[in-house]
């Protein structure tokens, strides 16, 4: 019987060359990185020159407060990303957040602070259930949080019979709402530092900046990348995945909740057809083709979620 | 029909790489009509690959394959099949389909061709199922539903549904993996039939019993070879000497007794009907718990770091007891784990070698739940120099290292901390000599405070780090033996099966 033959994978100069591979500039991973940086720089230039106007302060501030409730729940769902994990609810948990802040300033009469904390316990709670849904109940993620939007979309209408909050409205027993949307609450939508940065967009980089420490430079985001990376082996380096996965949809909802409240003070009235946020509606897509459209993006967003996890499994 | 005795697949120079792993190497094997060909071998020898290139699933690199003097070389399952080989694999709820009839199961090649009718009638499949029941003799409830039936009736019928197409060469892969002994006891009787029918048989298993009962013949591979055949009468310790070590290593290292003990295990049992056992680990020794594939060295592990529970039996470590229902639990409790199967159990690839290293300790190298890079690095760092891993930064992707580096890490992860009992499962897969040498001298370096259970297989392994052996056999410790003055003989009858039965404390 012979000995058993050098494994390959011993020799150094294999094991550095890989290493030099990995090193080299790879024009693939730049653009991935930064693509989208670069497109948004040209398209900003492209404007200005066009349009002197465009690169104005105070349009480029208002641009920022535009989209400002989209990037926060933008934010959110990176968490659920990062565990591998997608939340389709949080376009309906904002339109919760909405509601209910309308809903407890103006017919339950209640100040601001009370709002905003109804409202962020209402957007933790979601996630929470999100989580328990996926982990416990063992539902696809993508399956549980779909579940979970049309039972939001449906759930904030039942409290106003399906109408819209607005000052004044007339109640069910038929007298009018007393409450009005405070000052307070108005401004975190409205108002603008030094007269020109818009709160929101203030609320949006803090959250931002929060977010990302939490990821990048906190042990728990580690965790949460792991899991993302290799579930079962992260179980098995002892961390409480199921307890990761439920805090992480939770931390998802809570960011939905805040774009909410700052959609609603900044709208001012509690609208129930602000449902998918009307981006839809901003495109100008005609509203007969808005359900169209929707369905079309959920279902590219399955194939691509499914499609690319099966093509993971090998 | 050809004569019994000849040949039907005729193999030389096989050889299959999978990026820097040579799985099979210059394999060459005859397979003959009516006879039961045992293919043995460890997790990693070669078996499985060989087998994938038999029916299809890869192709080999080189060498060539003839199947009754034709040369073939298969590009899928379905040209294999075409030839004449079939496969049952392991698991068998792959090869039936639960929510179907068992008549429909056993004609779903029939349904299944393109070229078939559209629409079928109950009574054509039904009566195609009773055709292939009756190349066996068997007797199947045919309008049952898959899923109503037992292991050994669903093996049947994937077995079956083999036969049906009259193969030259059927493969069957751990058959009697999940099978009672009065249902394997079935499945023999068929082995035999067909071996009276001039099937040649190519029987993958890990049970001595039933290589006892049924082989002709056994090929042992190990590392990727063939390394030695056995014909009747079979000499079973030879082939488990074969498979797990051809020799053992003086002279590396004199046991040490070790000190206090650590870890009692009292009246351990791991299921309802094997024998209950009893065994202590002391600070500063490292045993090594050897035992064929399928004897329960695993689950004895997966028991101590709390993926599985025991059927009965204590555990307490520095005389209190064990209560871990979680990884999370036994490491708070000072049990680590390196699994085996690295990839999937122990690396997040994505992830650089500093961040898989440091994994489960980043409380430590944090301060305000956020990490403090500096104090992370050197950790990282000092693993890195005391284990030798080779790489050109610790910032790397742990995918970039080769094998026996990516092993050092995940050892070197778990000294990160002191523990009171490491368990590292078969740290030497995919490993070669210079790492494994590196990684036991570590271990043995920083024994000192702990106990220390390794789980392997091989037995040169095992005596290169080993300060006592400890064998396992159907799912119970049977004996062990001190490193100094060990019998490689003693140890290997221990192991196949032939030495005595022995409570060993």
């Amino acid at each position: 019987m012979s000995t058993p033959s050098p494994n390959p994978a011993s020799n150094p100069a294999a094991a550095a060359q890989a290493g030099a591979t990995k090193s080299a500039f790879s024009f693939k991973d730049f653009v991935i990185k930064f693509g989208l940086l670069i497109i948004l720089a040209v398209m900003i230039i492209v404007f200005w020159r066009l349009e002197p106007a465009f690169a104005n302060a105070r349009n480029m501030f208002s641009i920022l407060q535009a989209v400002s409730v989209t990037a926060l729940l933008a934010l959110g769902v990176t968490v659920t990303l990062a565990i591998a994990g997608f939340d389709l609810s949080i376009g309906s948990t904002a339109a919760m957040s909405l509601m209910a802040s309308s809903y407890v300033m103006v017919i339950l009469n209640q100040g601001t602070f009370l709002a905003v904390v109804v409202c962020l316990l209402l957007g933790a709670f979601i996630g929470f259930l999100n989580g328990v849904l996926i982990v416990k109940g063992r539902i696809p993620d993508l399956l549980a949080t779909l579940g979970m939007m049309f039972l939001l979309l449906g759930l904030q209408l039942i409290p106003t019979g399906g109408r819209s909050i607005a000052k004044g409205m007339t109640l069910s027993d038929g007298s009018a709402a007393t409450g009005t949307f405070t000052d307070a609450f108005l401004a975190l939508g409205r108002y603008r530092l030094f007269d020109l940065i818009p709160l929101p967009v203030i609320i949006m980089l803090v959250a931002a900046i929060i977010l990302w420490v939490f990821m990048e430079r906190s042990r728990y985001g580690r965790v949460l990348y792991a899991i993302g990376g290799n579930e079962k082996a992260t179980r098995l380096a002892g961390a409480p995945v199921e307890r990761y996965k439920i805090v992480a949809y939770m931390i998802s909802g809570l960011f939905a909740s805040i774009g909410g409240i700052l959609l609603a003070a900044r709208v001012g009235r509690g609208d129930v057809t602000s449902g998918l946020l009307n981006g839809l509606t901003m495109l100008n897509a005609p509203y007969y083709a808005q359900d169209f459209v929707k369905g079309l993006v959920l279902v590219f967003a399955l194939l691509f979620t499914f499609g690319f996890a099966s093509s993971q499994r090998r | 029909m050809t004569e019994p005795g000849r040949e039907v697949i005729r193999i030389r120079g096989l050889n299959k790489r999978f990026g820097s792993t040579h799985a099979v190497i210059d394999v060459d094997l005859d397979i003959r009509r009516g006879e039961v060909l045992a293919l043995m071998g460890a997790n990693g020898a070669g078996k499985s690959t060989l087998i994938k290139i038999l029916c299809g699933v890869h192709p080999a690199d080189s060498g060539t394959m003839e199947i009754d003097g034709e040369p073939v070389a298969f590009r899928s399952p379905l040209e294999a099949c075409a030839a004449g080989i079939h496969t049952v694999h392991q698991i068998i709820n792959d090869g039936v389909v639960q929510q179907l009839t068992v008549a429909e199961n056993l004609a779903l090649d029939e349904i299944c061709r393109p070229e078939g009718p559209v629409l079928l009638s109950r009574s054509v499949i039904t009566a195609r199922a009773r055709e292939i029941q009756a190349i066996l003799g068997l007797d199947l409830p045919l309008g049952k539903a898959m899923s109503e039936l037992g292991q050994a009736e669903r093996q049947l019928v994937a077995i079956a549904r083999a036969l049906s197409h009259d193969p030259k060469v059927l493969i069957l892969d751990e058959p009697t993996s999940s099978l009672s002994e009065a249902e394997a006891a079935r499945l023999f009787t068929l082995i035999e039939d067909l071996r009276a029918r001039g099937v040649a048989i190519i029987y993958i298993s890990h049970r001595m019993s039933d290589i006892r009962r049924l082989a002709d013949r056994a090929v042992v591979m190990r590392d990727g070879r063939t390394r030695a055949e056995f014909t009747r009468p079979l000499d079973f310790d030879g082939i488990v000497h074969a498979m797990v070590g051809h020799r053992l290593r003086e002279g590396a290292h004199s046991a040490v007794a070790g000190g206090r003990t650590v870890v009692e295990i009292r009246d351990f049992a791991l299921t309802p009907t094997s024998a209950p056992f009893d065994l202590d680990l002391r600070e500063g020794e490292v045993v090594v718990l050897t035992g064929l594939i399928g004897a329960g060295k695993t689950e004895f592990a997966d028991c101590l770091f709390g993926t599985a529970t025991p059927h009965a039996g204590s555990v307490t470590i520095d005389g209190k007891p064990l209560r871990a229902s979680s990884p999370q639990e036994a490491i708070a409790g000072g049990v680590f784990m390196a699994h085996e199967d690295r990839g999937n159990s122990s690396l997040v690839a994505e992830f650089s070698v500093l961040h898989n290293m440091t994994l489960p300790f980043l409380r430590q190298f944090s301060k305000l739940s956020l990490v403090v890079p500096d104090q992370e690095r050197r950790a990282a760092v000092g693993q890195v120099s005391d284990l030798a891993i080779k790489c050109p930064s610790i910032d790397v992707p742990i995918g970039s290292l080769s094998g026996g580096n990516q092993q050092k890490v995940v050892l070197g992860r778990w000294l990160i901390q002191p523990c009171r009992l490491l368990i590292l499962d078969e740290p030497f897969q995919g490993v070669d000599i210079g790492a494994r040498q590196d990684i036991g001298r570590r271990l043995r370096e920083t024994a000192a405070g702990r106990a220390t259970l390794v789980i392997c297989a091989d037995l040169e392994e095992a005596t290169e780090i080993a300060d006592r052996i400890v064998v396992m056999r159907d799912f119970s410790v049977v004996g062990g033996h001190s490193v100094d003055g060990l019998s490689l003989d003693a140890l290997v009858a221990e192991i196949s099966g032939a030495g005595t039965h022995a409570t060993f404390a």
